[in-house]
C-alpha cells in the first residue's frame, strides 16, 4: 500500500503527457488566422468606422496627403537630412526598383519580363512636378501603378520622394557644376 | 541439491544484461532521432498552397526583396503576409491571364482573403518576435534556409526549443552585419567567431536564455 502515492504520481504524469497538443493549439486566434465565426472568414476584425489611432489624426494635410487645399505642396513638410535620404534609398530599392530600376530610368527587372515600361523620372515634365505629386503617386497610385500606402508608412513615403529627387538630380548635372576633382574623374572614365 | 542452471547460462545471462542495456539505449537514441526527424518535426516537407507561389521565381529570378511582400518583418513580431493588393501591384499588369493566378484575381474581385497554409507554426505557448532578430543581425536564411531556392516553402529547421537555445547561448556563431540580413546567399566569413564577437558587442546582443524570454 505504501507504493500507491508513487504509482498515482507516475501514472498521473504519464496522463499529463496526453495534454501536449491542447497546449500547442490554444483556443485563441493568431494573427491573420481564419475562422468560421464571421462571414469573411477573418479572425481580425475591421476597425469601426471613424476609429483614429493615437497620433494618427491626420489634421496636418501637407504631411499626410501632400496637399494644401487641392494643391500639391512643393516643399517637404519636414527637414530632409542625410538620414532621411538614406532611408529613402533603402525603401526605394525595395519597393520601386523592381519596376522603375535602380536609377529611375524605368528599366527595372519586371519590365524585362513584359511590364509596360513606366515613365523615366528624367524627363522635364517629372523634374518640374512638385514633391507633393510624387508623394501622392506613392500614396494613391497613378494610372496603372497601384497605391503603396498600405505597405509604406507616411514618413518613408516622404523619404522615398526625397530620394527620387536625388536620382533626378544625379542624372541631370551640368559639367560646369562639378568640382574640379569630379571633373577629372569623369574625364578619366571616358 | 543440484544446480538448476547449467554453468553455460552464466554467459547467456551476461549477454542478456548487456543487450538489454544496449537495446534500451538504442531505443532511447532512436526515439530522440525520430523526434528530430523531418517526419515528426515537419521539416523539408513542401505544403500545398492555394496558388503555387514560387519564391525561387520571384526572389532569385526577379530579385524582389523580402520586404516588398513581408512588409512588417523589421517592425513587428510577425513578418506579415502579402495582401492580395501586393500581388496585384504586379499581376494587374503582367501575367494577367495566367490560370495559376485565378485565385488571386478572384480574391481581388470579391474581397475574400487568400488562405495560405501555415508552414512555420510554433506552439501557442511560445512567444516569437521577428523584429528583434532582424535588427540584431540574424539573417532570414539562418532560420528559414535558402527560401530563394524553394519553389514551395518548406520548414528548414525543427524550431524546437533546443534549436532556439543553441543560438541564444552562442549568438556569435550566427550573427551577421545588419545590411546582410536580407541577403540569401551570404556566406559567413572564415573568422565568423571573431566577427561575431565584435558584432555582439556592437549591437549589444544579450544571451537570452531565461524561460520568460519565450514563455510569457
Ligand atoms: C509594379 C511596378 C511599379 C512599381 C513597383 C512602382 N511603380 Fe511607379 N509606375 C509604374 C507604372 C506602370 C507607371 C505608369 C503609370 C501610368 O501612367 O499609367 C508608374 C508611374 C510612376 C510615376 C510617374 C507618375 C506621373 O506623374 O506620370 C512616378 C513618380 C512613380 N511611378 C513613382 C514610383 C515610386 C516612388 C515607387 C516606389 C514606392 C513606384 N513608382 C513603384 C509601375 C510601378
Ligand atoms: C512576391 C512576394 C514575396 C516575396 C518577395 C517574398 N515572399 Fe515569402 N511568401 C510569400 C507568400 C505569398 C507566401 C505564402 C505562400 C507560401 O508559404 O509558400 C510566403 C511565405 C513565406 C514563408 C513561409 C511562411 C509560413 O507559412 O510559415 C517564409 C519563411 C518566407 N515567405 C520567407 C521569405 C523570405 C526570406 C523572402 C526574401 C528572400 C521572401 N519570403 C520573399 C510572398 C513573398
Ligand atoms: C514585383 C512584381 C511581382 C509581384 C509583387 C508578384 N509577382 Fe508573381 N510574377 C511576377 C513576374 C514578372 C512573373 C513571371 C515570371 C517570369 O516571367 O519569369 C510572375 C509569375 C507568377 C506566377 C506564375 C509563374 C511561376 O511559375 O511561378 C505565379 C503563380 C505568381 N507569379 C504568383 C504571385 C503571387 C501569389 C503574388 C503575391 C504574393 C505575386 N506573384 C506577386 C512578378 C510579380
Ligand atoms: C530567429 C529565427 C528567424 C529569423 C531570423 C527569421 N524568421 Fe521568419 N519565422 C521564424 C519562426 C520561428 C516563425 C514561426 C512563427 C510562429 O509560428 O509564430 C517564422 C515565421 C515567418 C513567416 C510566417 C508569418 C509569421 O510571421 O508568422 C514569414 C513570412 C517569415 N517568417 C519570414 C521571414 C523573413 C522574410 C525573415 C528575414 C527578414 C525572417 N522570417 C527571419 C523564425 C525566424
Ligand atoms: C540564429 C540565432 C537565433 C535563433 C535560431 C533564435 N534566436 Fe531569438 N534571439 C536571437 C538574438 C540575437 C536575439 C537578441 C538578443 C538581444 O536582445 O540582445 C534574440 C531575441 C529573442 C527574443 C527577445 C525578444 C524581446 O522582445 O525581448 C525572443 C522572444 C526570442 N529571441 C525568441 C526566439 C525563439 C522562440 C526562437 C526559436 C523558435 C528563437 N528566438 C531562435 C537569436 C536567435
Ligand atoms: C529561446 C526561446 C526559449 C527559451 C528561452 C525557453 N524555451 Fe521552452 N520552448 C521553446 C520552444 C520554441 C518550445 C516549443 C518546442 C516544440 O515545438 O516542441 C518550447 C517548449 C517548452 C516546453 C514544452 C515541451 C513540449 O514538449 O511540449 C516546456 C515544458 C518548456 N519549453 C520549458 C522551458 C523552461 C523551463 C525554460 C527555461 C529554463 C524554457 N522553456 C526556455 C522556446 C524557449
Amino acid at each position: 500500500m505504501k507504493r500507491l502515492p508513487w504509482l498515482l504520481l507516475i501514472g498521473g504524469s504519464m496522463l499529463m503527457m496526453g495534454c501536449r497538443q491542447d497546449m500547442h493549439d490554444q483556443p485563441r486566434f493568431r494573427l491573420n488566422a481564419a475562422t468560421d465565426l464571421f462571414g469573411d472568414r477573418r479572425a481580425a476584425r475591421p476597425l469601426v468606422q471613424g476609429t483614429v489611432a493615437r497620433g494618427m489624426l491626420k489634421t496636418d494635410t501637407a504631411l499626410w496627403s501632400g496637399k494644401v487645399g487641392n494643391k500639391n505642396v512643393d516643399q517637404f513638410p519636414f527637414p530632409i537630412t542625410r538620414e532621411v535620404i538614406e532611408r529613402g534609398r533603402d525603401r526605394y530599392n525595395i519597393f520601386c526598383s523592381p519596376c522603375h530600376g535602380l536609377t529611375g530610368h524605368g528599366d527595372g527587372m519586371i519590365v524585362s519580363r513584359g511590364l509596360k515600361k513606366p515613365p523615366s523620372y528624367h524627363t522635364d515634365a517629372l523634374r518640374e512636378q512638385s514633391v507633393g505629386h510624387i508623394y501622392n503617386v506613392i500614396t494613391n497610385g497613378n494610372g496603372s501603378m497601384m497605391s503603396y500606402a498600405s505597405r509604406i508608412p507616411m514618413r518613408d513615403r516622404w523619404a522615398i520622394t526625397a530620394y527620387v529627387r536625388v536620382l533626378q538630380q544625379s542624372q541631370n548635372v551640368k559639367v560646369s557644376e562639378l568640382t574640379a576633382e569630379e571633373r577629372r574623374k569623369l574625364e578619366g572614365a571616358q | 541439491m543440484s544446480q538448476i542452471f547449467h554453468p553455460s547460462t552464466n554467459t547467456l545471462s551476461k549477454v542478456s544484461i548487456v543487450s538489454v542495456v544496449l537495446l534500451l539505449g538504442g531505443l532511447g537514441y532512436g526515439l530522440l532521432a525520430l523526434n528530430r526527424s523531418p517526419y515528426v518535426a515537419r521539416t523539408k516537407i513542401p505544403f500545398d498552397q492555394p496558388v503555387p507561389f514560387s519564391h525561387k521565381h520571384h526572389v532569385a529570378g526577379l530579385g524582389i526583396d523580402c520586404r516588398y511582400c513581408h512588409t512588417t518583418v523589421e517592425r513587428t513580431a510577425s513578418a506579415g503576409m502579402p495582401t492580395t493588393e501586393t500581388c496585384m501591384s504586379c499581376h494587374s499588369m503582367i501575367w494577367t491571364n495566367a490560370p495559376m493566378l485565378e485565385p488571386v484575381r478572384q480574391s481581388w474581385a470579391t474581397g475574400k482573403s487568400l488562405e495560405w497554409t501555415r508552414v512555420h507554426d510554433l506552439p501557442g505557448f511560445v512567444y516569437f518576435n521577428h523584429s528583434i532578430h532582424v535588427n540584431k543581425g540574424i539573417g532570414c536564411a539562418s532560420c528559414h534556409g535558402r527560401v530563394d531556392q524553394m519553389p514551395l516553402v518548406h520548414q528548414e529547421n525543427t524550431l524546437y526549443m533546443e534549436w532556439c537555445l543553441d543560438c541564444h547561448r552562442h549568438p556569435e556563431k550566427h550573427i551577421r552585419p545588419r545590411d546582410k540580413v536580407f541577403e540569401m546567399a551570404y556566406q559567413p566569413p572564415a573568422n565568423q567567431l571573431e566577427l561575431g564577437a565584435k558584432l555582439v558587442k556592437e549591437y549589444k546582443v544579450q544571451k537570452l536564455t531565461d524561460c520568460y524570454t519565450c514563455h510569457r
